[in-house]
């Protein structure tokens, strides 16, 4: 009988239920005397901050830069991830690189990027791109390679010559391994901007929270982690939905 | 009336590669298909039949032989050669219509006479009330009605079925074999049918065509003289009990007894072998 009751609606009690525990906890923690700020005081720092305008720069100069190297990491990855996939001359050449660089962490770019393009906006996107370009090009290049021989073969016998089977077999039928592939790579671009901010920056919620680590201000480190948070979450739901929205002609297990 | 045969398969060989030796999938295999023939290929797993269709269809190369459609060689897949596969092999992210237009898009068709084809074969196949439905909602039988809609809009001179109804439950099988008749006797077109099921063979052909494995080669052609419309209750009829028990005999006399193999190949014909008709 316990199935029956996994429905949409308890699912959201229980999420609720938890969160409302968490918050209780933390209070309690604070209660009885960690040196954690309490739920009231982040509340109030926050709107302090929005107050004074620095959070809502600061808000606006990362979501600039994530999303200017996510566009710029994904457009690039989507090509590159179908020439590997379609062409193997192609995935000959590239696919060497792409598997040796993606082993390394985008932050170990940054000294790098630093002393080749100083400590302005270009350094920060590139290592943002980079991230979101290898999440994605992996993700392309698989949907590429996972798409039915089946299908290609029917679209043959109708009369599709490679153009058309590549646009109307091989890219929809691709789609939604792009689009996990473009969740994964905004989720590491989001963590490789804030890391990024934390060691060169003169705005943004990295660098807050830098900021906030020289002067002890606990509350502001908390704003500046929750909303990383929700912007996070946040920016990850619309990529669901439109997930959802462009693949919902696939079988699934729950709905 | 004497005329060219629509399909002329001729000496047709497949080899696969293999670490030691070549795998003779097809073994000098020959067959006249006539223009609006019903012709079922039957015969146990690893006797070809699926290369045999794969090799018409133009997805796969020969190694040996030819095919000719129309005294027309073939060099690879084509329009005029429609393929219904066993996985249905909708296009998933597309409805039932937008299916079946899919190849009169790519031939270019007149909005309005894409749109027109496609009611037309989809009201034939009876999916009507499912037209905007994607494949996810619909049944085995209804996917496999719908690419047989596909494969008839775009107007193919010949229809190769690879076990259309292979993965169908034994009932909704039956209904699908009649409604295939249905289909077929008001749009005719020469159908190529390949299945391992003897009864399906026998109910719906004009002609049956046995292989046998290792190596793939046609083993015995027998004549199906029921006529048609056929229906379902056909099957209980003595006569197609016998035709029944001939291709039955056929395709598992090899299994069951490979010593009587050498005696065929030596020019004995059992008596279960005679010529028919």
């Amino acid at each position: 009988m316990k199935w029956l009751k996994n429905n949409r609606f308890s699912r959201a009690t229980l999420n609720t239920m938890a969160l409302l525990l968490g918050i209780g906890l933390w209070t309690y923690g604070n209660a009885i005397g960690l040196a954690l700020p309490s739920p009231e005081e982040v509340v109030s720092r926050f709107f302090k901050l929005i107050e004074s305008g620095l959070i809502v720069a600061d808000i606006g100069a990362s979501l600039q830069r994530v999303l200017i190297g996510f566009a710029l990491g994904t457009t690039i990855a989507i090509p590159v991830g179908f020439l590997m996939g379609w062409y193997w001359i192609a995935r000959g050449l590239i696919e060497p690189y792409v598997q040796f660089f993606r082993t390394v962490p985008p932050l170990a770019i940054i000294p790098l990027a630093i002393v080749l393009f100083g400590i302005g906006e270009e350094p920060k996107i590139l290592v943002i791109s980079l991230a979101a370009f290898f999440a994605c090009v992996i993700a392309t290049f698989q949907g590429v390679v996972n798409v039915d021989k089946t299908l290609i073969n029917a679209a043959t016998v109708l009369g599709a010559k490679d153009g058309a089977i590549f646009f109307r077999v091989v890219v929809p039928s691709s789609a939604p391994f792009i689009l996990v592939g473009m969740r994964l790579g905004l989720g590491s671009s989001w963590a490789t901007l804030v890391a990024a901010e934390l060691i060169a920056a003169q705005q943004g919620l990295g660098f807050r929270m830098q900021q906030a680590q020289l002067y002890y201000q606990l509350d502001t480190i908390f704003v500046g982690l929750l909303l990383i948070g929700f912007l996070g979450l946040a920016m990850d739901r619309i990529l669901l939905l439109a997930e959802l929205r462009l693949t919902s002609w696939q079988e699934r297990r729950v709905s | 009336m004497e005329r060219l045969p629509k399909i002329q398969v001729n000496n047709l060989k497949k080899t696969f590669p293999l670490k030691d030796q070549d795998f003779v999938a097809l073994d000098g295999v020959s067959l006249d298909i006539q223009d609006e023939e019903f012709v079922t290929v039957v015969g146990p797993s690893g006797c070809g039949k699926t290369t045999l269709l794969n090799v018409i269809a133009g997805l796969e190369k020969a190694s040996g032989g030819e095919v000719l459609v129309d005294g027309q060689k073939v060099s690879g897949p084509s329009p005029e050669r429609g393929v219904i596969f066993q996985q249905y092999a909708l296009f998933p992210w597309l409805t039932v219509r937008e299916n079946v237009e899919f190849g009169l898009k790519l031939a270019k068709k007149s909005r309005k006479e894409t749109r027109e084809t496609a009611a037309h074969f989809i009201e034939l196949v009876g999916l009507t009330q499912f037209a905007d439905a994607l494949p996810k909602m619909l049944s085995g039988g209804m996917k496999q009605r719908c690419a047989l809609a596909r494969a008839y809009a775009v107007n193919p001179k010949l229809l190769l079925m690879d076990e259309p109804f292979g993965a169908l439950d034994a009932l909704t099988r039956v209904n699908l074999q009649g409604q295939l008749l249905q289909t077929w006797q008001s749009e005719k077109r020469t159908v190529m049918f390949i299945t391992h099921d003897v009864d399906e063979a026998v109910f719906l052909a004009n002609r049956v065509v046995v292989m046998a494995a290792k190596p793939g080669r046609i083993k015995e052609i027998i004549e199906v003289d029921l006529p048609y419309p056929r229906h379902v209750d056909l099957r209980l009829t003595p006569r197609f009990g016998e035709l029944r028990n001939r291709v039955w005999s056929a395709v598992y006399s090899q299994e069951l007894d490979l010593a009587s193999y050498g005696e065929q190949v030596s020019g004995q014909p059992t008596q279960k072998k005679k010529k028919g008709n």
